[in-house]
């Protein structure tokens, strides 16, 4: 990945550029947190950080409209924060609460909100991808115009049901965005020790789906590339690649031994790259704000993940007879 | 020497087809490869080509003859100077493959009863406990094949956020046929053809009941499904649990399960008890055709992911089928198909073929047997078990699948739990063998559960 240019003039707004600090911001706090508690037992199992890849949903979340839906794998909190999924009840979730956006019954990777139009929090390596193409048919079929945001990572992209679900796709021309979130390593294994091919956003070619690479530390580059595509998806014309060049810079889930990488290597990303910063330097720069207003922002950010982190603290665990409950729907839940 | 000219099966199931045209006529010459004429099965129309060369004696069979039995003569190749006059046709078929008529038993079995000495209890249905259409009601005889093709038309007509994918469904009408009219009907929108790809269906059928669709998803049989399973189990049966209710997969998976015939390990297999594992499933396995279009059709309105068990062998069989605007048969409620006093057979799916059978024989030894067909695996109709063991304090248990982890050893352990003061002899088993299915003729007929494994499991329950 280049090293970006100081950070340059930028026409966005001030709004904008506010607006994707906010909930970048909101993101990295929030994930600091989880690891917090983690690291204290109140969140168990698998617990996958998001920091460092934030400005890929925010970008894609600001080229989206509403209605349009997302799946993910089970790097999922980033996602939710971004689609306006309340903080709390994500939190809830992670502590395995009542309260929490799958009432404790899903935990970290398996989370869903209809009424945002989140469609999990998958948990399962690539079985995200097909599903968020179905999304899409469901859309093309009752003739509306949603366009559905299929986030998968690199690791995910040399699956088996990836090529697939490609195909069929193209063959169907779905409205679906699938968005390859390359943070150069699936678990411990960096792309290059996993593929020759290593342009993911070039395999759509085999199928005729147009794509592109996109500097994921960026999140107004996200933004307009998530706009090109969302376009393509929305003029009917099918399915769109979009291969988000990012980093993360947490282990792949708490228990990382990080042996596969120096820390060098992620000290250098966030130091040059931090797409946080970039943003905060476009603010600065621009003369839109001053230190000030943004410390102002940083303790409002952190107020709201602490109220999040105190309520999934507090919320009750399930009670008993949720074991049995929501195994077998007796009617079709609503559709959103 | 003439050559006799024999029906050819060209499925691995068919028993008899149509002779749908001649395309040679008394006279020709025809050599090696020559397409002699075209056969229609229930499954698809295919050119017939001749093996050996000479001239065409005679044509036994005119075209357009329905309901040719495999292996009847259907022409006569003469050689040189012969008189096809002169040659002498069998009159009988020629025996059918082993495999074949050791599975022709739903059709035979109505036969047999009716011709056998009367039984110890009348025959189903007439006899079931309770009848799932109301007396009087006109019944038609229907293939299993033609009424999950009703149901699914049906439940087409009533909403339309039902769609049937599968590799093809549509322009090619099934590769077993049982899409047949469908995509006329409905068009390609909601009947959809799809590439090989399994996996990547199954996953984006899932994704669009997410999305508020109804699909069905066709799997040209279970045992490609595996190829699937992650989307059928991970991501169909478990989401709504763990969104707490807020989205869940109203869908079906259906498809021809089990052995059919002849066609090897990795194409031979009952997956009943796999699904039945799976908590957010259901499962059905129809055995009659009046279960197949009832339990479809509730399938498709149910809010859960089916899995819904047919069999190939018997998507050609008939049964009474009620003439009703919309019939359904719910889940969770056997059907005793007979009612007896010493023993309980409990099975479902195509078992239910030995199952009966044996009944029919034990009644000529007096022994009467209640037949009950489970209809679904998930829910599990225990109650209508449990309540005829009490009554026969006895029970054989009948699947073609693998022994370890059957049904039958679900149910045996249920029933010990439950109705233990009740036996008077250990709960049998009655599975396919602990193997791979093999090809031999021979040794696939050994793999499979047989009526006379069902007979003697039930001499010994019953001591006689």
């Amino acid at each position: 990945m280049a090293t970006r240019k100081a950070a340059a003039k930028s026409n966005t707004s001030k709004d904008d550029l506010l607006k994707f600090y906010r909930e970048m911001l909101l993101i990295r706090r929030f994930e600091e947190k989880a690891g917090q508690l983690y690291g204290m037992g109140l969140i168990g199992g698998f617990c996958h950080l998001y920091i460092g890849q934030e400005a890929v949903v925010v970008g894609l979340e600001a080229a989206a409209e509403e209605g349009d839906k997302r799946v993910t794998s089970y790097r999922d909190h980033g996602h939710m924060l971004a689609c306006g999924m309340d903080p709390k009840g994500v939190m809830a979730e992670l502590t395995g609460r009542e309260s929490g956006y799958s009432q404790g019954k899903g935990g970290s990777m398996h989370m869903f909100s209809k009424e945002r139009h989140f469609y999990g929090g998958h948990g399962i390596v690539g079985a995200q991808v097909p599903i968020g193409a179905g999304l899409a048919f469901a859309d093309k079929y009752l003739g509306n115009d949603r366009v559905t945001f299929t986030y998968f990572g690199d690791g995910a992209a040399n699956q088996g049901q990836v090529a697939e679900t490609y195909n069929m796709a193209q063959l169907w021309e779905l409205p679906v965005i699938f968005v390859i979130e390359n943070n150069q390593y699936a678990m411990g294994t960096s792309v290059k020790r996993a593929t020759k091919s290593p342009d993911f956003w070039e395999r759509g070619a085999a199928y005729g789906i147009p794509g592109e690479a996109v500097d994921g530390m960026d999140v107004l580059a996200v933004k307009a590339a998530g706009e090109k595509a969302v376009a393509h998806c929305r003029a009917g014309k099918g399915p769109y690649i979009l291969e988000i060049k990012t980093y993360r810079y947490r282990g792949h889930s708490m228990s990382d031994p990080a042996k596969y990488r120096t820390r060098e290597e992620v000290q250098k990303m966030r130091e040059e790259r931090d797409a946080i910063e970039h943003v905060r330097d476009l603010l600065i720069q621009g003369k839109h704000v001053s230190e000030d207003d943004l410390k102002a922002i940083d303790k409002e950010i952190k107020e709201v993940v602490n109220e999040a982190a105190e309520f999934a603290k507090e919320s009750p665990e399930p009670a008993l007879d949720a074991l049995w409950t929501d195994i077998y729907a007796t009617e079709v839940p609503q559709q959103a | 020497m003439a050559t006799e000219i024999l029906m050819p099966a060209l499925s691995p199931t068919m028993e008899e087809g149509t002779l749908a045209k001649w395309l040679v006529k008394e006279g020709d010459e025809v050599s090696s490869g020559d397409i002699l004429a075209e056969i229609e099965t229930d499954k698809a129309t295919m050119e017939f080509e001749a093996v050996d060369e000479g001239t065409v004696g005679k044509i036994l069979i005119a075209e357009g003859t329905e309901g040719v039995k495999v292996n009847t003569p259907i022409a006569v190749l003469v050689e040189e100077g012969e008189d096809a006059d002169a040659v002498e046709v069998s009159a009988a078929p020629a025996p059918a493959p082993e495999a074949a008529s050791a599975r022709d038993n739903a059709g035979q079995g109505a036969e047999k009863a009716a011709a056998a000495p009367a039984p110890a209890a009348p025959r189903a249905p007439a006899a079931s406990a309770e009848p799932d259409w109301p007396e009087g009601t006109e019944v038609r005889q229907t293939t299993v094949r033609e009424a999950l093709r009703d149901a699914m038309a049906e439940e087409m007509r009533r909403d339309d956020k039902v769609y049937l994918m599968g590799e093809e469904v549509a322009e090619y009408e099934g590769a077993y046929k049982i899409s047949q009219g469908l995509l006329d009907e409905f068009g390609a929108k909601r009947v959809i053809d799809t590439p090989i790809t399994e996996h990547g269906f199954t996953g984006i059928a899932v994704g669009a009941a997410f999305g508020g669709l109804r699909p069905i998803v066709e799997f040209m049989t279970f045992n490609f499904a595996m190829q699937a399973m992650d989307q059928i189990i991970n991501s169909a049966a478990k989401t709504l649990y763990m969104s707490g209710g807020q989205m869940g997969a109203p869908m079906v998976f259906r498809g021809p399960n089990g052995a059919a015939a002849r066609v090897g390990a990795q194409h031979s297999q009952d997956y009943a008890a796999w699904y039945s594992a799976i908590p957010g499933l259901k499962v059905a396995m129809p055995y009659s055709a009046a279960d197949a279009k009832g339990l479809l059709k509730t399938a498709i309105r149910d809010p859960n992911p089916v899995i819904f068990l047919e069999n190939e062998i018997l998507y050609g069989k008939s049964f009474d089928v009620p003439v009703l605007d919309d019939f359904t048969v719910p889940f969770g409620k056997a059907k005793i198909w007979r009612e007896g006093s010493d023993v309980t057979i409990v099975s479902f799916g195509i078992g239910m073929t030995y199952a009966m059978e044996a009944a029919d024989k034990l009644a000529e030894d007096d022994i009467s047997a209640e037949v009950i067909d489970l209809r679904t695996l998930r829910p599990l109709d225990y109650d209508t078990v449990i309540a005829s063991v009490r009554k026969t304090n006895r029970c054989v248990t009948v699947e073609e699948g693998f022994p370890v982890g059957a049904i039958g050893n679900h149910l045996s352990a249920y029933i010990m739990t439950n109705a233990f003061d009740y036996l008077d002899a250990p709960v049998l088993n009655c599975t396919g063998k602990d193997v791979p299915m093999p090809y031999a003729a021979n040794l696939e007929k050994l793999a499979l559960v047989t009526t006379e494994e069902v007979i003697d499991a039930v001499h010994a329950v019953t001591y006689r």
